[in-house]
């Protein structure tokens, strides 16, 4: 095997786009069954990749409309899967497909949002169920919620502010809740949630931006945190907290831009977390929006702080809470 | 084709399986996700009558097993916990046993968290969470749990010790960095004083010296130095010292830099140009 550095592969858009397609037909696939629990989470991945390269009509919009509102349960949460209990996180994968899909009139709005607000805590924060597991995540996912619906005021924004700056460390990262460890995921969830709540002034983007770049390791690829290995997803949330306070240009773009299209497979289709690895959806949509980021061509323009194409958030007359995309 | 485990077992004869009903796709199980599928069918019949009884725990056991990011078997296993008075202390060897092998799985932890709050003792917790920390020296969980048990129960007395052994085993461990933060600034009514501070900040330095490129150890310096108000161009004599010692590293340009830009703050006046100049070139940036 040669030992020189090849030309990256391009965007294997059709092949991508075939792999999202056969998704759903692999029911002799234990992974199938094993990944039920996300199925609503993986057609939004799924769904907005399509979007991203322009092929959003490869899906079926009536059958996705038709199983994503067959998840949502009489106390407006989403399950993860036809007869799952209903999460936040399903909650908002199912509002990012329905609005992708332009059929937000096919459910009840005000529910979601009941059900969102009814997982607010008293410090704060936000449990994901009434199991009751709270992280920054869910400070994330219910600031997306209601600012999707334009239902803001249906929680108490200033107290989440308050707890997700406990969650900021020495470091000028975020963790999961108080004192943990800075992680790229959840820096992406706490950035991102300051910015729907007008609040990024708390976060120093100089100190905050050289930790972020630090992430870039010597293969161009990105880590989660220090001394860890790099991984595509990391592409994401690292790139668009990194362009939600500015600095984009921090991270050199090519090797980025290189590492993510040696990550696809260039037979069937798909993007694993780094080259080799086996395909997953997840990664697919990760590397995809982090190419649209680093301006690769033939994409649509991502929002950094939804993880949707622009033209959605813009449609929906919300505010960029972003300078990209000028 | 042979009945499943569940179809041939004669406790289990009186429910009628529900198989999947995916609405616009019609299942198709094949022969190795059958177990699987046949866990799932009994367990669906067996949830819309709500029943909680002892051969559902360990139908809940089986499947999480199989799947165990299966967030909707544990809600109903933790409240099969209630209904049945569920030996608590058995569901923590439960966990241990399938965190050998499971313990990056985020709802493993909210179960034991779960757990352990309502037994109220966590007296199992730390030995459980080193275990893991040994198999895996920076899963995240770990030591994220980790500050909740310690908080809880009041078990801060070790910790320094416990980080200390962490460092030495692996220096840049960012997980084990983060803890001592946690474990000297946010213990409660304990304040910290300028002792404290001086330690930590010579900590810093002599594992600085040890490993001069751990972007850790300088996070953990200068974050320090941040968050207590100590002025960091006292650390001139520091950085001199590895600059002597031949050692390049970006964490020592850029914490010159941070210097300079402190002294200038003060001295109310911009930067000296050449003395950033002098740095760039170290840096390899500038000729």
């Amino acid at each position: 095997m040669s030992a020189e550095p090849q030309t990256p592969a391009k965007l294997q858009v059709d092949l991508h786009v075939k792999y999202i397609q056969s998704l759903n037909t692999k029911q002799d696939d234990l992974e199938y069954w094993l990944s039920e629990h996300l199925r609503v989470q993986g057609i939004y991945w799924g769904l907005n990749t399509l979007d991203m390269m322009d092929h959003l009509d490869a899906l079926p919009r009536d059958d996705l409309i038709k199983y994503i509102c067959s998840c949502q349960h009489e106390n407006g949460g989403f399950g993860g899967h036809i007869g799952h209990d209903p999460h936040i996180q399903n909650t908002l994968s199912a509002l990012q497909v329905l609005v992708t899909l332009n059929a937000l009139d096919s459910i009840d709005t005000d529910k979601v949002v009941r059900y969102v607000a009814s997982k607010q805590n008293d410090d704060g924060s936000f449990r994901g169920d009434d199991w009751g597991e709270v992280d920054t995540r869910f400070c994330y996912i219910a600031l997306s919620i209601c600012s999707l619906l334009k239902r803001l005021d249906a929680i108490n924004v200033d107290k989440c502010v308050e707890w997700i700056l406990k969650c900021r460390n020495y470091d000028g990262g975020f963790g999961n809740q108080p004192g943990a460890e800075s992680h790229s995921g959840q820096i992406f969830c706490c950035v991102n949630a300051l910015a729907i709540a007008g609040a990024l002034h708390h976060v120093d983007r100089d100190l905050l931006g050289w930790w972020l770049c630090e992430r870039q390791v010597k293969n161009g690829g990105l880590n989660g945190r220090p001394e860890k290995l790099e991984d595509v997803c990391y592409s994401w949330w690292v790139l668009s907290s990194l362009a939600t306070i500015d600095r984009l240009q921090w991270i050199n773009a090519d090797k980025l831009t290189a590492f993510i299209l040696s990550s696809q497979d260039l037979e069937d289709g798909g993007i694993s977390d780094r080259p080799g690895d086996m395909v997953d959806v997840f990664h697919t949509n990760f590397g995809v929006t982090g190419l649209s980021l680093l301006k690769y061509p033939g994409l649509k323009a991502v929002d950094p702080v939804y993880c949707m194409p622009q033209y959605i958030i813009d449609s929906l007359g919300l505010p960029r809470l972003h300078q990209c995309n000028k | 084709m042979q009945d499943g485990h569940y179809a041939s077992n004669p406790a289990w004869a009186d429910v009628q399986p529900i198989p999947q009903d995916d609405g616009a796709n019609p299942l198709v199980p094949i022969a190795y996700s059958r177990e699987y599928s046949e866990a799932m069918d009994y367990f669906r019949a067996v949830s819309r009558t709500n029943e909680k009884s002892q051969r559902v725990l360990e139908l809940t056991a089986h499947i999480i097993d199989m799947n165990p990011a299966h967030y909707t078997i544990w809600q109903y296993r933790q409240s099969l916990l209630d209904a049945l008075k569920v030996d608590l202390e058995e569901e923590l060897n439960f966990i241990d046993e399938l965190a050998e092998d499971k313990a990056k799985n985020y709802q493993i932890w909210h179960h034991r968290q779960v757990v352990v709050e309502k037994l109220g003792d966590g007296s199992r917790e730390i030995p459980f969470i080193n275990q893991i920390i040994e198999e895996g020296s920076k899963n995240y969980h770990a030591w994220s749990y980790r500050q909740w048990v310690i908080q809880k129960f009041d078990l801060w007395k070790d910790e320094l010790a416990y980080v200390e052994d962490n460092l030495r085993i692996d220096v840049r461990n960012n997980s084990a960095w983060n803890h001592r933060y946690f474990v000297v600034f946010s213990h409660p009514g304990h304040g910290v004083n300028q002792a404290t501070i001086d330690r930590e900040i010579e900590f810093a330095k002599k594992m600085i010296k040890i490993a001069p490129n751990n972007c850790s150890s300088w996070n953990y310096l200068l974050g320090v130095i941040r968050t207590t108000g100590y002025p960091v161009e006292n650390l001139t004599p520091f950085l001199e010292d590895l600059k002597n010692g031949n050692i390049q590293s970006p964490y020592l340009l850029s914490t010159e830099i941070q210097v300079y830009e402190a002294v200038a703050k003060k001295e109310n006046r911009s930067v000296d140009e050449k003395a950033l100049e002098d740095i760039s070139v170290s840096a390899g940036i500038a000729e």
